[in-house]
């Protein structure tokens, strides 16, 4: 099977935030991603869980699939939403089989 | 000394009960839970059979100028209160500026799971209210926000409200249900409510425990889990402000000529600390102010204080003020 090479970004980021996320990613032109829910974790703001949390609090994850000569632009977008917040922003090399719809 | 009796007598009721079941168990690091979908749904109940509840009392009473004026004091207070709040935040603990004012955010919005609480537990004193004070703890709510995020900016810090944000806190779905339902409730009437009555009047105690059980458990957990995080100083303030917020609630209570139970449902109002609408705001407004600082005052501390001393208290002072008892 011929695999094509892409980024795959994921953004941990407070759910609060999501919508703004998802709006920024959509302006700049991303045409596809996951939001996840987070369950829980541990990082600089101390162990956190999905326990305990109330509303709209608590983290998600948004995942996106992203051909290399754009990842640059998605994460410009990204940045300038999530800078100031608690959350993660990772890029990782991934394989895709249908370039075409990234 | 019937303030007192009033007060332990309410500590031994099945919501009261439920909610310490929660708390001790999550405290204990029992595997207890409700499921997220179902305390959910417990909500969306609650907060329509308030609402509803409401709009039937005022149908029956019409509008008169002390519901209008209400809700003028129910607004100015949500902005006072923050201004109070940080200023005994600075005093009482070493809190940075922007910490303080996101803190003070809390205190002067509104819990409504307080405000039902409090609503039930003068039903079962028999104790009459107002029904237009589930529409001030609605208006009651965002206010506070504005004020907060002044004295932030005061200090250099935080962000603009812009649009959006005013329409997430404007129209976030507890409000939008507890306002809509109020208003059905307002055009149905006693007609409406001998429709539904057997739905939103017999099962809302049990329900309320089912979702104070619940409570209890966030709120044990949120306080289990944030160890460290509050000072004594930020304590202190977690009990002290409940009181200091009634004792305002009181004063316009009784300058409003409210009933016994609209002021102390006034006193509960300004005595109590959002969780869900003031925390995602600040998450978006200051995100460099620590969440686990105010989220655990106001559900582990204050929700706690005013569920179990606060209420049977505030019901009590206010009859007794009143003299209504």
């Amino acid at each position: 099977m011929h695999m094509h090479p892409a980024k795959r970004v994921e953004i941990i980021i407070e759910a609060p935030m999501e919508a703004r996320l998802s709006e920024a990613l959509i302006k700049a032109g991303v045409t596809g991603f996951t939001v996840l829910p987070v369950l829980g974790g541990s990082g600089r703001s101390g162990h956190w869980t999905r326990e305990g949390q109330v509303g709209r609090s608590g983290m998600v994850a948004v995942v996106c699939l992203i051909r290399p000569e754009r990842v640059d632009n998605l994460l410009d977008a990204a940045f300038a939403v999530v800078e100031r917040h608690i959350g993660v922003v990772c890029v990782t090399d991934a394989q895709v089989m249908r370039a075409e719809r990234f | 000394m019937d303030i007192f009796a009033t007060a332990a007598q309410n500590l031994t009721t099945p919501m009261i009960l439920c909610f310490v079941l929660g708390l001790a168990a999550a405290l204990a690091r029992s595997d207890l839970s409700v499921p997220e979908a179902m305390a959910k749904a417990m909500s969306l109940y609650l907060l329509f059979a308030i609402g509803f509840k409401g709009g039937v009392s005022v149908a029956g009473h019409g509008f008169d100028a002390q519901l209008g004026l209400s809700l003028l004091a129910g607004v100015a207070l949500s902005f006072a209160l923050p201004l109070v709040a940080f200023g005994l935040l600075r005093v009482l603990t070493n809190l940075s500026a922007l910490d303080a004012a996101a803190v003070s955010a809390h205190y002067g919005s509104i819990s409504i799971v307080t405000f039902v609480t409090a609503t039930t537990t003068l039903a079962q004193q028999g104790i009459a209210s107002e029904g237009y004070m589930v529409a001030v703890a609605a208006a009651m709510e965002a206010p506070a926000i504005v004020s907060a995020l002044w004295l932030a900016a005061r200090s250099g810090a935080g962000r603009r409200m812009d649009a959006r944000l005013w329409h997430e806190i404007l129209l976030n779905g507890s409000i939008v249900l507890l306002v809509g339902s109020f208003l059905i409730g307002m055009i149905t009437g006693q007609d409406g409510m001998a429709r539904i009555d057997s739905f939103i009047v017999a099962p809302f105690q049990g329900v309320l425990c089912l979702f104070l059980l619940d409570m209890g458990l966030v709120a044990g957990r949120g306080l289990r889990g944030s160890r460290g995080v509050l000072g004594l100083g930020t304590l202190a303030f977690g009990v002290l402000m409940p009181v200091v917020g009634a004792g305002f609630g009181l004063a316009v209570g009784l300058v409003l000529g409210l009933s016994a139970g609209g002021a102390a449902l006034m006193m509960v109002l300004c005595a109590s600390a959002s969780y869900i609408a003031v925390p995602a705001a600040m998450r978006v407004a200051l995100p460099e102010a620590n969440p686990a600082l105010y989220l655990t005052l106001s559900l582990g501390v204050t929700f706690p204080f005013n569920l179990i001393i606060g209420i049977p208290a505030y019901v009590a002072i206010a009859t007794a003020v009143t003299g209504a008892a």
